[in-house]
């Protein structure tokens, strides 16, 4: 461990650094006779009591968060195998195009012609994702995954009212993501599970009787599927859901395992969310919020929120004639900065770059998975594309769990992959390297999970016992949800 | 674990016992394991209608939310209130003071329910331990 963390792990919380009456600034001498706020504010904007708040010098300030960014493990530390998540490393270039006071200092409420150049770059990274998921039209408004699926999800609802055909039932496999289900509920839907087959794929069979009802809005599914599989017969589900007059929602969050190669509107897809900070390598938090386009196809276009960008000859308008559009989902046009940084990615890797960057995660998911199938299981052993999800069968024998294997995998200097998901796997661990790393980061990590099979093995109480190098040690995870402590008191210390 | 033989149960890992037009719900032994440690219950509203099979709930623990469903239809005339200040009761007595609702059975809903000793089996052949 180095200085720096040393010292961090020691780093309490900012309230503890007080001084009384330490200030981090300076005033010039008062010229005029002091008023008494407490009499000047009185009934006005007086608050009773500011509780404790931390006073602090600059360097106090500075030095604390500096510290504490310091325990932080991020995509520029090392391999962040997080299975769905796509944790990529971000470009700096985008980084330095999104910062270009031309687009940075905009204000959302210029007027048009003064900001040509950001509509024609939304208007350019729509036709992008158009090229590239092969749907007719895209909003770029969702601020993540998430709200994606809400957007889209409310307009499958709005194309079911509007054919006088209110259906209520929105089908998802028990594979799916925690959001598919919420999205479905919130948008008004009653959710049926479907159970997958043994190859952990959607059940056609199932599907068909799901539909005989004829109360089925969509399906939502996620392609490859969460196990990291390709779903072979999504375009036979596609042609099943619409003879029925169904929906097909494509969950595109794993889209960075086809770009280049296959396209959801030949699926058959109607809609679609696309994280862009998953496939197109804007940042996941810390670096800013998220961006979740939404992709339809021509089925739902009339659908889309508002505004659009329209392109007349070399002019771009923001266009909110829409007469059925299901409205605003995100205040102005999204996160712009970030449709920014994912144009800047989608123009430097050109097509075939993309391309390569899919084969590229595919490629290292594999090495992966073969690399560890001799000492982890894999319940599903069917071919998987960008991420490899295992089980901790073989170390259960031992009384090792999932999560041990997981916190003892920090104490080799690697975030752990993501666990217990999908819920199809028992005692999952889902890895998705994403193509970011070179082989020599690769062979890293599955030499350490190679060693802490061997832990599980002839030490299995290290393994439980771990992590011992991180700022604290196990934490009781349990208690926090229980009874979390939200807010910082003197009195909680 | 040996369940206890005076309830029927659910492939779905629920259990009901049945006094008169009244059934208790809950999740099994092997339900709350699987779970692990769980941290919040949702439960249905006093006066709503279970439909047999449908969901009924939520149980949330560290890893994951799983759905519960409900193995027989009626309605729903106690919840256990209980488990709001107290869900680690699903870990520590799943069979007892864990239970999580009590319906007005509809008659004959709880047919082709599993008994202890066939249950015991379907977990051996889930290959559960
Ligand atoms: C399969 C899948 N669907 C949906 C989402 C939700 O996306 P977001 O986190 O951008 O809201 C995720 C996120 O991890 C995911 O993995």
């Amino acid at each position: 461990m180095n200085g720096a963390r040393g010292r961090a792990r020691r780093e309490g919380v900012i309230f503890d650094r007080s001084s009384p009456g330490r200030v981090g600034y300076q005033l010039p001498p008062l010229e005029v006779p002091p008023a008494d706020v407490r009499q000047t504010l009185a009934g006005v904007a007086l608050r009773g009591e500011i509780e404790e708040l931390p006073e602090v010098s600059e360097v106090d300030v500075l030095r604390h968060f500096h510290r504490l960014s310091q325990l932080n493990y991020s995509v520029d530390e090392g391999l962040y195998p997080l299975g769905s998540c796509t944790m990529k490393y971000n470009p700096r270039l985008n980084e330095e195009l999104a910062r270009l006071p031309g687009l940075a200092q905009l204000h959302p409420l210029q007027p048009e012609e003064q900001v040509q150049g950001a509509l024609e770059l939304m208007w350019e990274l729509e036709q992008a994702l158009v090229a590239i998921t092969g749907m007719a039209r895209v909003t770029l408004q969702p601020a993540a995954g998430a709200h994606g699926e809400l957007t889209g999800m409310l307009m499958v609802r709005a194309a079911c009212r509007d054919r006088n055909s209110p259906r209520s039932t929105v089908l998802i496999p028990d594979s799916a993501h925690g959001t598919n289900p919420a999205t479905a509920v919130f948008a008004g839907f009653k959710v049926v599970e479907i159970a997958s087959t043994s190859a952990g794929t959607l059940d056609l069979h199932a599907l068909a009787r799901h539909l005989e009802g004829g109360d089925v809005a969509a399906l939502m599914v996620t392609v490859p599927n969460t196990l990291g599989v390709f779903e072979p017969e999504i375009a036979r589900a596609a042609a099943m859901l619409h003879e029925r007059g169904a929906f097909l929602y494509i969950d595109g969050a794993n889209l960075n395992a086809f770009v280049g190669i296959a396209q959801p509107g030949a699926m058959g897809a109607d809609v679609m969310h696309i994280n862009l900070h998953k496939t197109f390598s804007t940042p996941h938090g810390g670096g800013g919020p998220g961006a979740g386009p939404v992709a339809v196809s021509q089925a739902l276009v009339e659908y889309l929120p508002v505004p659009l960008v329209e392109r007349t000859g070399d002019r771009w308008t923001l266009s909110y004639h829409r007469p059925k559009s299901i409205g605003k989902v995100r205040g102005f046009y999204g996160n712009f900065g970030m449709l920014v940084r994912a144009l800047a990615y989608i123009r430097s890797l050109g097509r075939d770059g993309l391309k390569a960057m899919a084969e590229g995660a595919v490629l290292n998911a594999n090495y992966i998975r073969k690399g560890l199938e001799e000492d982890y299981h894999l319940p599903y052993p069917g071919a998987s594309l960008h991420e490899v999800v295992f089980d901790d069968s073989r170390q259960l024998a031992h009384g090792v769990k999932n999560v041990d294997i997981a916190k003892r995998l920090l104490d080799y200097g690697f975030h752990p992959p993501t666990m217990s998901f999908p819920l199809i796997v028992h005692g999952a661990l889902m890895i998705e390297p994403t193509e970011s790393d070179g082989v020599e980061e690769l062979d890293a990590f599955i030499a350490a999970m190679r060693q802490i099979a061997r832990e599980c093995r002839e030490n299995p109480e290290l393994v439980r016992g771990a992590p011992y190098t991180t700022p604290v040690r196990r934490l009781d995870e349990v208690r926090a949800a229980r009874s979390p402590i939200l807010r910082w008191r003197r009195s909680s210390r | 674990m040996s369940y206890p033989e005076d309830r029927r149960y659910a492939k779905s890992h629920e259990w009901v016992l049945v006094d008169g037009n009244t059934a208790t719900i809950g999740i099994t032994s092997y339900a709350q394991e699987q779970l692990g440690d769980v941290v919040f219950v949702e439960l249905p509203a006093v006066g709503s209608t279970l439909e047999r099979d449908g969901a009924m709930g939520n149980i949330e623990s560290v890893k994951a939310v799983s759905e519960v469903f409900a193995p027989v239809a009626g309605e729903v005339v106690e919840v256990n209130g209980a488990l709001e200040a107290r869900p680690e009761l699903l870990n520590t007595d799943p069979h007892g003071e864990g239970w999580l609702v009590r319906v007005n059975m509809a008659p004959g809903s709880d047919a082709n329910l599993l008994t202890a000793a066939e249950y015991e089996a379907f977990l051996a052949e889930e290959g559960a331990h």
